[in-house]
């Protein structure tokens, strides 16, 4: 006798432990197999493209915070970048080198965050997570002492940064930047050769080099398919050029490469900031813009290369003194297209770390 | 009536009842102290303090948790299925407690030294799956149908290799008696068995759904599985079951393996509960350091790897028995470490955990 099965949907989310925010994922499941997938976004849509019209320059900062929490710093980065093309503004050289600074040390944060709960997905209960959460910890305190804040930095200024950094925070980073390498160490003697993570991840949720060519996927997971690009080299923003990183690529565009990318990243986020903490000039921290900036009518696009893949804003100026459009590309918005091609096939444990490997952010994803 | 033997102080009713108290006592304060200990020492080896608030060190803080669970509003699914509902988290704790009737805690302390013990345990443990499948099923929750489904699949394979396992035990002892296998071991059977203690202890794992084989409850995969639409006391009740069955399995190690409450200087029933803490800490170890294995995975773990190593094992010490009744045992200790490594690591290499891909 046969007996008879049918396929059933599942929905995951948007409230599920592993969604990693409110996204929603309608699994059609054939027994543990995956047959189709089909992604609902929108859930956690705040309308942020047209409330940054209703502001002036300046007071759009805050709103960048809010678009991917996990990389405030990069957001603000990335806008204001584009809004210093839009205006045609200068940076001084102190302020390049604390955004660059601010941009790695919240590349380190995001990262953590990031292999944490993909590790924490495969099931390797909350160790992982809270390993790299102590980390991130004390680059939030870093961050603390230059901005006051610990989530939504709001740091960043057109021609600038906000403030000058405090006295405590270079021996502070000092530390930060001795003691890094060795923690990443850690991790990896904890899980890189671990033979069920090995048996769950390689292989897994291969995402083709084609593929991610042709979605125009960014960040960590480009790189891991073998792709060499990173904005930092490819279009440098800022004062990137000055400094010595390897790019870490992947092979196999599977979910270890994507792990082992990021890991990798980080070592390289360390190199960067020992070289920017070495050369960091005296002089001024902003350059002097009026309050409220009046760009000439045109348009500019400003693109780095954030923790995620490539974030860009594009603005378009009608010479008053808020923005007539504001567009963001999100890089995990971009990255997440591939997610049926990458799952399908799969059971729905793979389900899980596919999508933690691509690490999103809903707030930027539905913004 | 049945007859009473002589040793049974008071009768057989009064055995009968001093000893459902103990358990019952023995049972609710291991499982509320396991949990504070597992909470803490994970805790602990996770860079973190664990629960530190309610009494010193956070001892009390089960009891609050008790608490809390006993004024719990009590929900059940509008299309559940509500008898089946209310009868799982029943059907999953009355074995578990009823193993502990046979679990030796000191040299004749044990409800009912029954001459077949480690077959009656292994009959009995194995009807709390009906339990979870109950609950998974009764909830109505697809979550919890994916998490029971799991749990009957992994539970009926590792059956297999775990009762393979225990043969070799029985055969060194020459008993079915707990009793009488705690009485055999004047080396301790896990230095002769070690194969045999490393399969038992893999199959236990996933048996009870202890990490790596926590699939039935993965919480970042389906949520908490078979109990994601229990709350309250019934939900604090398949909770009890869970570390019940772990405090039972840490048990059943210690008196088939580690030679129960025998050792020097301290009291039996001190060494009973220091051994049992001891497998119970590296059951929490292992939690707190693997990843999760994926069901395909836990399939061809139970099938490839663990059972025929269990049939080599039972193999290997029947022969060992049949060929040298009279050496002395110790002879056997390297002879059996050195095949458990050989046979081990010749295994991995032959055997590697699936890919998995499904074309559709």
């Amino acid at each position: 006798m046969v007996i008879k099965t049918e396929p059933f949907v599942v929905n995951f989310g948007p409230a599920h432990p592993s969604t990693h925010g409110v996204f929603r994922m309608r699994m059609t499941l054939d027994g543990e197999v995956i047959v189709d997938m089909e992604p609902v976004f929108g859930y956690l849509h705040r309308g942020i493209e047209k409330l940054a019209e209703e502001r002036t320059y300046t007071g759009c900062i805050p709103l960048t915070d809010r678009l991917d929490y996990t990389a405030s710093m990069t957001n603000n980065f990335a806008y204001v970048l584009a809004v210093e093309r839009l205006a045609g503004i200068t940076v001084p050289e102190r302020a390049e080198y604390i955004r660059v600074i601010m941009a790695e040390l919240q590349r380190i944060a995001s990262h953590l965050i990031a292999v944490g709960t993909f590790l924490n997905d495969c099931g390797a209960f909350m160790t992982p997570v809270l390993y790299m959460l102590r980390e991130r910890e004390k680059i939030l305190d870093l961050f603390d002492m230059v901005s006051g804040q610990r989530l939504t930095y709001n740091y960043m200024r057109v021609g600038g940064v906000s403030q000058d950094i405090p006295e405590e925070f270079i021996p502070a980073l000092k530390k930060f930047v001795k003691e890094m390498p060795g923690w990443i160490d850690e991790y990896d003697r904890l899980l890189k050769e671990n033979e069920i993570l090995l048996a769950r991840t390689k292989g897994v949720g291969i995402l083709p080099k084609e593929l991610a060519i042709n979605i125009s996927a960014s960040g960590p997971v480009l790189r891991a398919s073998g792709v060499k690009r990173d904005i930092r080299r490819a279009d440098p923003y800022s004062i990137y050029d000055r400094f010595e990183f390897d790019i870490p690529t992947g092979t196999a565009g599977d979910c270890y490469d994507r792990y082992r990318v990021r890991i990798e990243e980080m070592r390289q986020s360390v190199r960067i900031l020992k070289q920017a903490m070495e050369q960091l000039p005296k002089g001024k921290v902003r350059s002097d813009v009026p309050h409220l900036t009046h760009p000439p009518v045109g348009e500019a696009y400003g693109h780095i290369e954030a923790p995620r893949g490539e974030l860009g804003f594009y603005l378009v100026s009608d010479n008053s003194i808020a923005p007539y459009r504001f567009h963001v590309r999100a890089p995990t918005l971009i990255n997440l297209t591939a997610l049926r091609d990458m799952m399908v096939g799969w059971k729905v444990a793979d389900a899980i770390i596919i999508f933690g490997s691509i690490d999103i952010c809903v707030a930027e994803v539905d913004r | 009536m049945a007859v009473l033997p002589a040793d049974w102080p008071g009768g057989f009713w009064v055995h009968w009842g001093v000893f459902v108290v103990i358990i019952f006592v023995f049972v609710l304060a291991m499982v509320m102290g396991f949990i504070w200990f597992e909470r803490r020492a994970l805790g602990i080896m996770q860079a973190r303090l664990g629960p530190n608030r309610a009494g010193p060190f956070g001892l009390l803080q089960p009891v609050a948790d008790v608490i809390k669970l006993l004024t719990k509003e009590d929900i059940v699914p509008a299309k559940g299925d509500k008898w089946v509902h209310w009868l799982a988290p029943v059907v999953a704790v009355a074995p578990m407690l009823m193993i502990f009737a046979v679990v030796p805690f000191q040299g004749g302390a044990s409800m009912a030294d029954l001459n077949i013990g480690i077959l009656y345990i292994v009959a009995v443990s194995s009807i709390s799956v009906l339990g979870v499948f109950m609950a998974g099923w009764a909830s109505n929750n697809k979550y919890s149908l994916l998490g029971a489904m799991r749990m009957v699949a992994s539970v009926v394979s590792y059956e297999i290799p775990v009762v393979l396992s225990i043969i070799g035990v029985v055969l060194l002892a020459g008993s079915l008696s707990m009793q009488q296998i705690v009485m055999a071991q004047d080396i301790p059977f896990i230095l002769l068995q070690p194969l045999g203690f490393l399969l038992f202890f893999i199959g236990a794992c996933a048996e009870i759904n202890r990490a790596p084989f926590d699939l039935l409850e993965a919480d970042s995969e389906i949520v908490a599985g078979f109990n994601t639409e229990y709350s309250g006391m019934k939900w604090g009740l398949l909770f009890l079951a869970e570390y019940g069955e772990a405090l039972a399995i840490s048990a059943i190690v210690t008196t088939l393996f580690l030679s129960g409450w025998r050792g020097p200087v301290l009291p039996p029933w001190l060494w009973f509960l220091i051994k049992v803490g001891a497998v119970f800490f590296v059951i929490v170890w292992i939690r707190a350091t693997v990843p999760r294995v994926r069901i395909d995975q836990l399939m061809a773990l139970a099938w490839k790897f663990l059972f025929p190593l269990a049939l080599l094992n039972l193999l290997i010490t029947a022969v060992e028995i049949l060929v040298f009744p009279a050496v002395s045992l110790w002879v056997l200790v390297p002879i059996n470490i050195a095949i458990m490594i050989v046979l081990v690591i010749l295994w991995s290499r032959l055997f590697k955990l699936g890919w998995g891909r499904v074309e559709v």
